[in-house]
């Protein structure tokens, strides 16, 4: 049955068949290409997280020993040596400047895109270009204001100069998500007499909602992940989870598993927030202008 | 250019019931003020506070001796070996990742371009890098990849020497190669975010196009040359230039990996600026080194804005 049709087809269309075939060939060679590039750049990663299950002894060896026993003492030791407080003092900081970003971004955005003061677009570039600026020429300046303050080693420093960091992105993200609720909704809800609040609450929020997470997600990834500041400004009590990881490898002897263990504790909320946060990543990266 | 501005181009009328007058205008403004008034405090003030240090001869290793020195330090800046070899390792260094990462992001791009069993799947582990802490992946590299004796690029060498019977050499990766070792790490960590704009870019391209072209016999390459990369042009500028912004003020990878050295060989502007600031406690020189990276990143980034500010040309919004 099935072999009278094919040669029925094949009669029928007699060089149908072998360019059809040879594209599909083509195509399965790509896909595998594929798969071999996300094994080489995820190989880094799947290391980490297996040697950090290893024992001390079993993680520096050489050949690697893949299959060594599993373990979870690596992240025991960890939280023995005590690592909650710097994942706290992250998880403030990143948190908090989040929201604070958002609190004054939002409403900077609305007034730059659907209420836009005048000469909005020289704002928009102030914006922009206070994040273009590097920010090691900001280090000493803040270093010694911080010092003057008496706020070395506070959480609160690293809030307010994360939130000084990330609203341009946050600004230039919510703009573009905005711009996308529609003008005739909001001019209908203007002429059925809404009030701002109401026409905030119904009209606006709904569409920026979505943006409004990815754009909080994205600060909430670079704060997290910052550490020149978090170095040079903390101690002993407002030190973040990067400042622990450097911390960590100044004693001699083997460390490997204890580091990878560290190391895939400290990615794991970023890990999460990015993946979950995929399809708006690319907008928030590229300041909304890529979607 | 409808390729980074996907939205529709019709722009509707802002939204005006009257002429805005002085009242309206400032109730306009206002929900601007709180994050313009911020930001001009926490990014404003810093520098201007830089450029006053910046001409003063201060070190706080030599307390009491603080006093004005002109142009002393720019002098310095200029004339100091270092610094020169900072500059141009920042050059090197964001140049070559940019570059590398852009056309490993442009192959991977083209590759999830398709439709493929498993394609979420693949893209999710290729994003990974970029997701990884940059410190725990500087401290990855460094330890559990580049060690000679245990880390697994010579490890892998090793265990292929021992199956196929020849004998796998230890290679000194960071201090044979210091300068690849540093951008072999950022390369991974940034290629996906290159692979991500690109992959943007590539499913904005409309298929009917290409499919003109192939039906009027354009082969695979020609349709790339001619279709694609053009509509690619402006997501590979925003790619660069969005990468070179970031890439430029590397830290945490030189400051792990090779502290800079062997010698000078991997320091950038960013890690002798902070060697300058706490090591040397140079405070004059670091403030008059930060605001020539400042002005050099200005000349910089007016060619990188004329770029991004075709994407606001689209709006007619007043």
């Amino acid at each position: 049955m099935t072999a009278t049709t094919t040669a029925r087809r094949g009669r029928i269309r007699p060089s149908a068949r072998p360019p059809e075939t040879a594209v599909r060939r083509r195509g399965r060679a790509w896909t595998v290409l594929a798969w071999i590039a996300a094994a080489v750049f995820f190989a880094p990663v799947a290391w980490m997280v297996l040697t950090s299950l290893h024992a001390e002894v079993d993680a520096a060896t050489n050949p690697p020993s893949l299959f060594a026993p599993l373990t979870l003492d690596q992240y025991r030791l960890l939280f023995g040596r005590n690592i909650t407080p710097f994942l706290v003092n992250s998880l403030m900081a990143s948190v908090l400047s989040t929201l604070l970003v958002l609190g004054l971004a939002i409403p900077a955005a609305y007034a730059l895109s659907i209420r836009p003061v005048e000469r909005w677009r020289d704002v928009m570039f102030f914006f922009l270009s206070t994040k273009m600026l590097p920010v090691i020429a900001a280090l000493l300046p803040i270093y010694l204001i911080v010092q003057r303050l008496n706020m070395l080693d506070n959480v609160w420093t690293l809030v307010v100069l994360y939130t000084a960091f990330n609203l341009p992105i946050a600004l230039w993200m919510m703009r573009s998500f905005l711009r996308e609720v529609p003008r005739e909704i909001l001019e209908a809800a203007q002429v059925d007499g809404a009030g701002l609040v109401t026409t905030l609450r119904s009209v606006v929020a709904p569409v920026a909602l979505p943006g409004i997470v990815a754009t909080g997600l994205i600060c909430f990834i670079f704060s997290w992940n910052e550490f020149l500041f978090a170095v040079n400004l903390t101690a002993t009590r407002a030190a973040t989870s990067p400042v622990f990881l450097v911390g960590f490898i100044t004693n001699e002897g083997l460390f490997l598993a204890r580091l990878c263990a560290a190391a895939t504790l400290v990615s794991l909320p970023v890990l999460i927030a990015g993946w979950a946060t995929q399809d708006k990543l690319v907008r928030g990266l590229s300041l909304g202008a890529v979607e | 250019m409808t390729a980074v501005a996907t939205r529709p181009r019709r722009s509707a009328p802002p939204l005006r019931t009257h002429a805005p007058d002085r009242r309206e205008r400032w109730r306009r403004r206002l929900p601007l003020l709180p994050a313009l008034v911020f930001l001009i405090i926490v990014t404003q003030l810093p520098f201007l506070t830089t450029v006053g240090i910046s001409f003063t001869d201060w070190n706080i290793l030599r307390p009491g001796q603080r006093g004005f020195a002109g142009l002393g330090n720019y002098v310095t800046v200029f004339t100091d070996g270092r610094l020169r070899a900072a500059t141009v390792n920042t050059g090197v260094l964001t140049a070559s990742t940019v570059l590398v990462a852009l056309l490993i992001g442009l192959g991977l791009a083209m590759l999830l371009d398709r439709s493929f069993r498993g394609r979420g799947l693949v893209r999710t582990l290729l994003i990974a890098p970029f997701l990884v802490m940059p410190m725990a992946s500087a401290l990855l590299w460094k330890h559990a990849l580049y060690n000679p004796s245990y880390g697994l690029l010579n490890g892998t060498m090793n265990a292929a020497g021992q199956v196929l019977g020849f004998q796998a050499p230890t290679v000194e990766w960071i201090s044979t190669m210091p300068m690849t070792a540093v951008v072999a790490s950022l390369v991974w960590q940034w290629t996906p975010f290159m692979m991500l704009i690109l992959l943007a870019g590539l499913q904005s391209q409309s298929t009917e196009v290409i499919e003109a072209a192939s039906v009027d016999g354009a082969g695979g390459l020609a349709t790339f040359r001619y279709i694609t990369l053009p509509h690619l042009r402006q997501f590979l500028e925003l790619a660069v230039l969005l990468g070179s912004i970031y890439v430029v003020q590397t830290f945490d990878a030189v400051f792990t990996i090779t502290q800079g050295g062997p010698g000078t060989a991997t320091t950038n502007l960013p890690y002798e600026i902070y060697l300058t600031m706490f090591r040397k406690y140079e405070y004059g020189e670091a403030a008059a080194a930060g605001v020539v990276v400042v002005i050099g990143t200005i000349i910089v980034a007016t060619f990188a804005l004329r770029v991004v500010s075709s994407l606001l040309r689209d709006e007619r919004v007043t």
